[in-house]
């Protein structure tokens, strides 16, 4: 396979990871981004949380997606049901962060411990719901195996960007930032001079 | 009077939707939509009308079904009422505003993890009356579609020269198409924040200062 060839799977992963970071180029999970970049640990934590969760339900909804909504599917092959697509993808993600919830809680208790806050607020994580949709985007003709590294890409960006910002914060603490700037106001300015900066990379990679 | 009580309690909730429990800028929800739209009038418009829509009538239906909603699987419950005014608005745009659709793409379908949208179902909706759910989803959203508008005329109008398509510059205006990309569209919601919070600050003190 030609990895290095554009759409090639290492583009892809290049790609979804610097020049369309889902955070800082899509704006997806920023909720998440300001309320729990003040620490590294939490920081962390919920990038590699959202990564698991983004991965398994872009996998999951890609098989639902060509096995059952598209047209040309192997189910109903006659039926356009896209349409569905919302309301499957949503329920699919809230599902399985359910699922995990209960496994982790039965048989991994320390993780679901050390994870356990953030799993819940994974459902409502527009980067995952925001990866699920744009995947399917027929402009980008993405195979289960570009699915999987675009949704691995995406999820580490935003672990990725997620740290740098704690990192950042960190520094901050100490600084003296007029009152009404502090918290949301310099969080925002600070992503977009990182936004500035993984601009940089524009025209290295392109997506698809 | 009773009627006079409920139609203050009303408007109050219209007020601290709009103005002092802001949604975007002090509650910080809904922040990802508030970024990826703004870049045109006209998208900004259609999704602010689109969010005042599912965040009223969700509310609304959540708000009547609170008594028969089981208390474990009310997030799914309220994903799916939400999700299915999201389809509705999707297939409208879809059906009689292709350019709409088109330019606002994926956003539309991510107003289903809107923060706004679930915050005032679960924060509100379920423990209060369907009129008041209604006005008060309503207002949190008008509240939503205000700060927009703000960023998106700042992005239009200085990052293209235009409003609504208009063009309003001189000829010799130049652009600052920094204002169109997405860094430009951080520091604009930055700059926002900082002016209003300020002025909310200054108000304050002002007010704590004449009470001594």
């Amino acid at each position: 396979m030609e990895i290095f060839t554009p759409g090639g799977p290492l583009l892809i992963f290049l790609a979804s990871l610097f020049t369309s970071n889902i955070l800082l180029s899509k704006f997806l999970g920023m909720c998440s981004f300001i309320a729990l970049s003040r620490n590294m640990k939490t920081s962390f934590g919920m990038g590699i949380a959202v990564t698991f969760v983004t991965f398994a339900t872009a996998l999951i909804n890609y098989g639902i997606h060509h096995g059952i909504l598209a047209k040309g599917s192997v189910i109903f092959p006659d039926a356009d049901l896209t349409y569905l697509e919302f309301l499957i993808f949503i329920l699919v993600i809230a599902g399985f962060v359910q699922f995990v919830e209960i496994i982790l809680e039965r048989f991994i208790p320390s993780l679901y411990f050390s994870f356990g806050i953030f799993l819940p607020l994974i459902t409502v994580n527009c980067a995952i719901l925001g990866v699920n949709l744009l995947m399917v985007d027929p402009n980008l003709n993405f195979d289960l195996f570009k699915t999987g590294v675009y949704a691995l890409g995406s999820g580490l960006g935003y672990c990725l960007a997620i740290c740098l910002m704690a990192g950042i914060r960190n520094k901050l603490q100490d600084a003296d930032i007029p009152e009404p700037l502090q918290g949301l106001g310099s969080t925002v300015i600070i992503t977009g001079i990182m936004a500035l900066a993984f601009m940089g990379f524009t025209g290295m990679v392109e997506l698809g | 009077m009773a009627g006079m009580a409920n139609e203050d309690r009303l408007s109050g909730l219209m007020k601290s939707g709009i103005g002092e429990n802001n949604p975007v800028l002090v509650q910080i929800l809904g922040i990802c939509s508030a970024l990826a739209v703004t870049g045109l009038v006209s998208t900004t418009l259609v999704m602010g009308l689109s969010l005042m829509l599912v965040t009223s009538l969700s509310c609304l239906f959540i708000s009547l079904l609170r008594n028969t909603i089981p208390h474990r699987v009310r997030l799914m419950v309220q994903m799916l009422v939400i999700s299915v005014f999201v389809i509705l608005i999707h297939l409208y745009l879809k059906a009689f505003h292709y350019d709409i659709s088109r330019a606002l793409g994926a956003y539309v379908g991510l107003i289903i993890t809107n923060c706004i949208v679930l915050g005032r179902s679960e924060g509100y909706a379920l423990r209060h009356g369907p009129i008041a759910s209604f006005i008060d989803g309503l207002a949190n959203a008008f509240g939503y579609a205000l700060v927009l508008l703000c960023i998106s005329l700042v992005r239009e109008g200085f990052g293209g020269g235009t409003l609504l398509g208009w063009k309003w510059s001189p000829a010799g205006f130049r652009p600052a198409l920094i204002l169109k990309s997405a860094p430009g569209a951080f520091v604009t919601l930055g700059c926002l924040v900082w002016i209003v919070r300020g002025w909310a600050l200054r108000k304050s003190s002002a007010q704590g200062a004449t009470k001594a």
